[in-house]
């Protein structure tokens, strides 16, 4: 069973209490981008074989969304952090890099 | 090739089955292949089995990470139908429906296709609508399929309760010819072909990168080492955004784990094949008995081939109220596989940014039952360069053109 600690009310949550979002740092496109900006934006995805970073909601809890950093094909978890960034914190960078020293970064 | 027949059985039991061949040769790469078709589930053996077949195309090796139909080939739980919404999803799904009526006499190897009939419950008013459209879409499509009322579903599968506590049976979307086959022997059957016409099925052969020059593919470098080919088809399920990166593009897909269960083997209690889209379960029953149950996909991107176990809980859990008589049976297996899901939950089939590199992928929780038309479709794309009929609707342009072919609501369960 997945679990993850929600940074918002510090519980460890297993996963039925969670909602999954898809892939987190999406750069949103609107109006005014070009069609394949926006077609990425919209469609394309990551889906890589490794660290992956990901959007949750504490559905059944504190009802807000927060991100995760976790590896896809071992399911370790690296760590959690507010929504309410653009980049995955240094701390977390750092993490990964200790347990993943050929991860080559956000790409 | 030596082809199985009841006459052959005959003579084998004569000389003590000394006289039978290996179903397919293996051997060590070449270094040159026409073509390379990179994964060994249904949908890759088929291209190759098409290839040949249709456009003569044999200079072809099908290489495998893993061993032959280890993929989700081998991990479904087999429904085969074609009650699909979409025009474009009712031709593939309805071809490729038809060809497996007549897979066992065409690769001379049997897939014990057995059209019991699949019946997909309405459990709430809007589903009992969705389904009475799909019946006529599927009238205008040539799919034969009837919405029938809950007495018939009950007369079609005894073991059922109509009057469940939460969400009563209030009709169901029927297709009497769709059904099961053999996973394995899907797989065995296309592979043992291709190698008769004189194809290289590799095994453990993992393809780690793609290599081109000028924007058109050269050849692949595997952990057999390197191999070129003039064309490449890609066709990997859940690891195609994985291969789609070593080709230089970007997929509109992401891998989640999607889990089946059986039971211990009771005696014959349902001859055909009951989705329930509403409650999250679909049950049939295998020629050994076992009740072979399935449910909703994981929502998370996952590479583990191990899911979740809360799926199973609500996946049982609907079932045992769909069916009470199971509620004291024991679950034998669980397991997992990888699948690829599409923003539409359609497939793709196409040409890539690549030149010479082909796709297809995005069959998600339900390419078992089109592995035969998708293969016929892909093997006329790399054969061409250009998509036939079938596959025109599926390319990847699809996304941003905004054609979307969307079977996301026609499915609410996975199958
Ligand atoms: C639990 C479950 C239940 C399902 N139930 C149904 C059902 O009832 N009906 C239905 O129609 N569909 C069902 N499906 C979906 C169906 O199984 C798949 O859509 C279909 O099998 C996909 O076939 P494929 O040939 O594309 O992929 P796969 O069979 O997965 O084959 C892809 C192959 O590519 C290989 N590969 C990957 N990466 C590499 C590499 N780098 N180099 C070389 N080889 C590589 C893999 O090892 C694999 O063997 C189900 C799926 C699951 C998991
Ligand atoms: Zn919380």
């Amino acid at each position: 069973m997945l679990i993850l600690q929600c940074p918002y009310c510090g519980i460890q949550c297993d996963e039925t209490e969670l909602a999954p979002g898809g892939q987190a740092h999406l750069k949103r496109h609107g109006p005014g981008s070009s069609d394949e900006d926006f077609e990425a934006y919209l469609f394309d995805r990551d889906n890589p074989m490794g660290v992956h970073f990901e959007r949750w909601r504490h559905a059944n809890g504190c009802g807000k969304w927060f991100l995760a950093a976790r590896c896809t094909t071992t399911l370790e978890v690296f760590g959690t952090y507010s929504a309410q960034t653009t980049e995955p914190p240094a701390e977390i960078a750092d993490r990964i890099r200790a347990r993943r020293p050929n991860w080559e970064g956000r790409t | 090739m030596r082809r199985y027949s009841a006459f052959a059985i005959a003579r084998e039991a004569l000389r003590h089955h000394t006289g039978w061949n290996r179903a397919w040769r293996s051997r060590d790469p070449k270094k040159h292949y026409k073509v390379i078709v990179i994964g060994a589930g249904g949908h890759g053996l088929a291209t190759a089995y098409y290839l040949g077949k249709n456009y003569g195309i044999r200079d072809i090796a099908v290489l495998e990470k893993g061993w032959l139909g280890g993929g989700n080939t081998g991990r479904n739980t087999t429904i085969i139908r074609s009650n699909y919404l979409q025009d474009p999803s009712a031709a593939i799904y309805e071809k490729s429906r038809s060809l497996y009526e007549t897979f066992s006499q065409d690769v001379n190897y049997n897939a014990m296709f057995s059209p019991r009939g699949v019946l997909m419950l309405a459990q709430t008013h809007h589903e009992v609508r969705g389904y009475q459209r799909t019946a006529h879409a599927n009238a205008l499509q040539g799919v034969e399929t009837e919405f029938v009322g809950p007495e018939r579903v009950k007369e079609i599968v005894p073991i059922i309760n109509i009057d469940g506590p939460r969400y009563p049976v209030l009709g169901a979307l029927w297709q009497p010819r769709g059904g099961t086959a053999r996973h394995d022997a899907v797989a065995w059957g296309y592979a043992r072909a291709c190698s008769g016409m004189g194809m290289d099925i590799i095994q453990k052969c993992e393809v780690t990168g793609v290599r081109s020059d000028g924007g058109t593919v050269t050849g692949v470098t595997t952990t057999k080492g390197d191999i070129a080919c003039d064309k490449l088809a890609i066709v990997v399920a859940g690891h195609s955004g994985h291969l789609a990166g070593m080709a230089g593009f970007r997929l509109p897909i992401e891998s989640v784990a999607l889990q089946a269960l059986v039971s211990e083997p009771i005696k014959p209690c349902m001859d055909c094949v009951v989705m329930a889209n509403t409650v999250h379960g679909y049950m049939s029953q295998s020629d050994k008995g076992e009740m072979v149950i399935g449910g909703g996909a994981d929502g998370y991107n996952n590479y583990t081939q191990r899911g979740s176990f809360h799926h199973v809980e609500e996946t049982v859990r609907a079932l045992v109220e769909t069916f009470p008589m199971i509620s004291r049976l024991k679950m034998m297996r669980q397991w997992g596989g990888i699948v690829d899901m599409t923003g539409d939950r359609s497939p793709i089939i196409s040409k890539t940014p690549l030149g010479n590199t082909f796709i297809n992928c995005g069959w998600g929780t339900g390419g078992f039952k089109s592995i035969p038309g998708s293969g016929w479709a892909m093997a006329e794309l790399v054969a061409k360069g250009e998509p036939g009929p079938l596959a025109a609707e599926f390319g990847l342009d699809r996304f941003r053109e905004g054609r979307f072919i969307d079977e996301s609501v026609a499915a609410g369960v996975a199958h």
